[in-house]
């Protein structure tokens, strides 16, 4: 009995130490590890890609007996490697950012097991070096570059006297009305110019609106009011109707208090506005430029208080808010295209007419790539990657 | 007829009257409703299921408290997720008002008795990197070195000082960012400056009103999972097994969306009768 | 010479942030770094810009006595509260138990959640003078909407789990979400960033003058 207890422990104990050995056991190393100038940068990175190790399970699970990868650099092959990262296992790439152009770099990968870690044979050496073009963004050249092409053509087309058609755009149709409406009723014009910075093209937009709309008020002899949400923009929009006021030949007419500074957080300046659109109640409101969540609580209270509301803005989320709330709404490119079609400069009319040729290339691939998807004969995605 | 006129132009003061009753009255209720995780949802939840713990996981807080509603909760819930796994966090965020509104949800994380057991450790387990003004900047200026774009953290320490933060230079770094976002600069910014040029692996909370706009960025592999609105929050809570504030909302949400819904129909009700009435 | 200057810095720096993006060699990557740093100092300028003016515009308030000028002391007090406690507290100041925290917790907070919680009856007022089916578009529009109100919370289910699976309310908001609805977004995002272009392009050839203080 005592000998087989013996014999039963010295298995027992085998058998643990085998299972001990396996856990100790390294996992088989990572193959073929490469290094290579990472393309497209301006220099200091080296793109590092191995195979991963065979007994890598490629996702991250108890059972995997590879736990990671660490990734080790030296400037001499033969020399001391140091550890530069980590990966998780099932990883396969790694990008060095921190490489000295011109040098050359080894690197090891090292598939780590719980206990123990096996290492590769050392990639051949790369250099990181700086591109002069990035590759990448070719298709991105190449459509703007078609699309701003098409705009100086047309815009030289326009300037030589052709006649440039416009389809018509209702809301800016109903601004004269809207500047009527509020001399008639002798009320005030509230232009709200969104509530972002000048480094916004949708604000450029809205002042640049603007500058119709003071023309507007300015022969009509309507007040005009512009509360901003930004000191900068006030600085503009102060410029803008000077301006527009003197060549509509009424200097006399403008006054530096038309335009004011609330203040910058979002909600401070809504509640200013509806509160100066519920005392002062007027007769129209225009809403254009960038708005965000304060575009239905600012479109609601003009509505309540019975004004004719003209918005714009090229935020998707708050269109909708507008269409529901406003009269007229200029929706995203509109915006953009305002400032042309109020004014009717050629010059101006012809940047839209390029714009168009820009859409009709987005149409010609989302049909043709469309097809070619459905009918599984190729993908022309990698254009627009 | 007059009553139908009457119910055309009803004062809005009336609905704002039964909004209020709709919104206020059902949160005094504990109400257990069934809410189906959609795959968005779950795709997001599979792609943080495969980090495996000790995963660096930056978060991105770009709201303020206007969007506390919607989007705190899917902070929360993130965050304990996130230490139940054991994974480490690093916070910081593009909105002035994001790093205080993570500091609101550790606080009620932190507290909650399960978290305690783990006994975490500021510098260790997770750190508030603060804000920092440059907007989609910030990002690209992330992808070379985070150490330069975020010098200090919050508290003003140091960040080559946190434990948490050695060897994290770049994106390279890091496993998961998710990003709670309520306008600009947020999602569609990560997206542009962080996942195409660096190949982030990136999920997002978003309000109801900002989500439609993202999902052409689902459609395209660019973003992981979405988060929309409270919604989201709430399939999320459902989905990681820890139903909390989100799900207690949704039965609120449901009556006034119900109540919104009935308005609607009672004022096509009202235009057609009365357009009958003129028309006989 | 005052409009043509700032035209020009507009037209250089423009076309140097467009190279740059297609040239990542030296030095073009570091004029990118330079103009990076340039907004920030701008950026964190402007805060300064902003403060100082909305001090002054509230001041004037004040001192001629305009309509409202009791808000502008409002205004006034709010400021220097806040800046006086925020360093008084020093480092941290944002922490949880700070003087500033509770400042923000219990009047920032509540402020700001107040304003936008208005969005919740608004959209119900809107909602329901919008949403009539006066014609074929605005009969989808109502339908769709109706679909989509009711498909993103549970409320859907329970009207719905009588369908089978795909023709309940929560699937028909899920397509309509990830088809209809996606591809208007796209379609208005691709509108969007033409209009950007042009836009864009306008202002650095000097067209587009308004926002400088020109025709």
């Amino acid at each position: 009995m005592v000998r087989f207890s013996f014999i039963f422990l010295f298995i027992l104990l085998l058998f643990s130490s085998a299972i001990g050995q396996e856990a100790t056991l390294p996992p088989a190393p990572s193959t073929d590890v490469m290094a290579k100038d990472t393309p497209n940068d301006a220099g200091g990175s080296i793109t590092i890609s191995w195979k991963k190790s065979p007994d890598d399970i490629g996702t991250v699970r108890e059972e995997n007996k590879v736990k990671g990868y660490e990734i080790l650099r030296s400037t001499e092959g033969k020399g001391e490697y140091e550890v530069l990262g980590k990966t998780t296992a099932g990883s396969e790439i790694y990008f060095d950012t921190h490489a000295h152009n011109g040098v050359p770099y080894y690197y090891k990968v090292r598939a780590l097991g719980i206990q123990s870690f096996s290492e590769s044979l050392p990639s051949a050496p790369a250099k990181a070096k700086a591109q002069w073009i990035d590759w990448r963004r070719k298709y991105t050249f190449l459509l703007a570059l078609i699309v701003a092409l098409s705009i100086v053509y047309f815009i030289n087309q326009a300037k030589s006297g052709k006649q440039l058609f416009i389809r018509k755009i209702a809301g800016l149709e109903a601004v004269e009305d809207a500047v009527g409406r509020a001399t008639e009723m002798g009320r005030k014009i509230f232009y709200i110019p969104g509530i972002s910075d000048m480094d916004s093209m949708q604000t450029i937009a809205g002042v640049t609106i603007l500058g119709q709309v003071a023309k507007k008020t300015a022969e009509y002899e309507a007040k005009l009011e512009v509360p901003t949400s930004r000191s900068l923009v006030m600085v503009s929009c102060r410029e803008t109707i000077k301006e527009a006021y003197s060549n509509a030949g009424r200097p006399d007419l403008y006054n530096e208090d038309m335009v004011y500074y609330l203040t910058d957080d979002q909600f401070g300046y809504t509640a200013a506005v509806d509160g100066l659109f519920v005392r002062e109640k007027p007769a129209a409101v225009f809403l254009q430029g960038q708005f965000y969540a304060e575009s239905l609580i600012l479109a609601e209270t003009g509505n309540y208080v019975g004004a004719i509301q003209i918005a714009g803005t090229a935020q998707p989320a708050q269109l909708p808010f507008f269409v529901a709330a406003c009269d007229y709404t200029l929706i995203g490119e509109e915006l953009f295209a305002a400032s042309a079609y109020l004014s009717r400069d050629p010059k101006l009319l012809g940047s839209l007419k390029g714009q168009d040729v820009g859409k009709f290339i987005f149409l010609f691939f989302i049909i043709v790539g469309s097809l070619f998807l459905t009918f599984g004969i190729y993908d022309l995605s990698f254009l627009f990657r | 007829m007059k009553f139908l006129e009457k119910l055309l132009a009803v004062d809005r003061r009336i609905i704002f009257l039964f909004i209020a009753i709709a919104v206020a009255l059902p949160l005094f209720f504990v109400v257990k409703l069934h809410i189906e995780v959609t795959p968005v949802v779950r795709n997001l939840h599979n792609a943080l299921e495969a980090l495996p713990p000790g995963s660096k996981v930056l978060v991105s807080l770009d709201y303020d408290p206007g969007s506390m509603p919607e989007l705190q909760p899917m902070a929360e819930s993130f965050f304990r997720y996130c230490f139940n796994r054991d994974l480490k966090v690093i916070i910081m965020g593009l909105w002035p008002n994001g790093p205080i509104q993570a500091n609101v949800a550790l606080e009620v994380v932190l507290k909650e008795p399960e978290i305690m057991k783990k006994n975490l450790k500021y510098g260790i387990d997770y750190v508030n990197l603060g804000y920092t003004a440059g907007n989609e900047v910030v990002i690209e200026r992330m992808g070379s070195d985070i150490p330069v774009t975020f010098p200090k953290d919050y508290s003003g320490n140091k960040t080559e000082d946190l434990p948490l933060m050695k060897g994290v230079m770049n994106f390279n770094n890091i496993d998961f960012v998710y990003n709670l976002s309520a306008g600009y600069p947020g999602t569609v910014e990560w997206v542009l400056f962080a996942v195409d040029p660096y190949k982030v692996k990136l999920g997002a909370g978003n309000t109801a009103v900002q989500a439609p706009q993202i999902y052409p960025y689902l459609n395209s592999g660019q973003l992981v999972g979405l988060l929309g609105g409270m919604k989201g929050g709430a399939e999320f809570e459902i989905a990681t097994g820890y139903p909390a504030k989100a799900v207690r909302y949704m039965f609120s949400q449901s009556v006034a969306h119900a109540v919104i819904c009935l308005f609607i129909l009672l004022g096509n009700f009202a235009y057609f009768a009365t357009r009958k009435k003129k028309g006989s | 010479m005052r409009r043509e200057i700032p035209l020009a810095i507009t037209a250089i720096v423009g076309f140097a942030l467009i190279i740059v993006y297609f040239i990542p060699h030296p030095p073009f990557n570091a004029s990118k770094d330079f103009f990076e740093d340039l907004f920030f100092i701008i950026a964190a300028f402007a805060i300064w810009l902003g403060c100082l003016n909305l001090l002054k515009v509230n001041a004037d308030k004040v001192y001629l006595k305009k309509k409202g000028w009791p808000f502008s002391i409002v205004v006034w007090f709010g400021f220097f509260l806040m800046v006086i406690v925020g360093f008084w507290e020093g480092r941290g100041f944002m922490n949880p138990g700070t003087t500033f925290y509770y400042l923000y917790d219990k009047l920032y907070y509540p402020l700001n959640a107040t304003m936008f919680s208005i969005l919740a009856f608004f959209v119900a007022s809107a909602s329901y003078r919008a949403f009539r089916a006066r014609n074929k578009e605005a009969t989808i529009l109502l339908i769709a909407a109706l679909f989509v109100m009711l498909g993103r919370v549970p409320f859907g289910y329970y009207l719905s789990s009588w369908l089978p699976e795909g023709w309940r309310l929560g699937n028909i908001t899920d397509w309509i979400m990830d088809f209809p609805q996606t591809a208007a977004q796209r379609a208005i995002m691709i509108g969007i960033a033409l209009g950007i272009v042009s836009s864009s392009l306008r202002v650095l050839l000097g067209l587009e003058r308004t926002f400088a203080s020109g025709e």
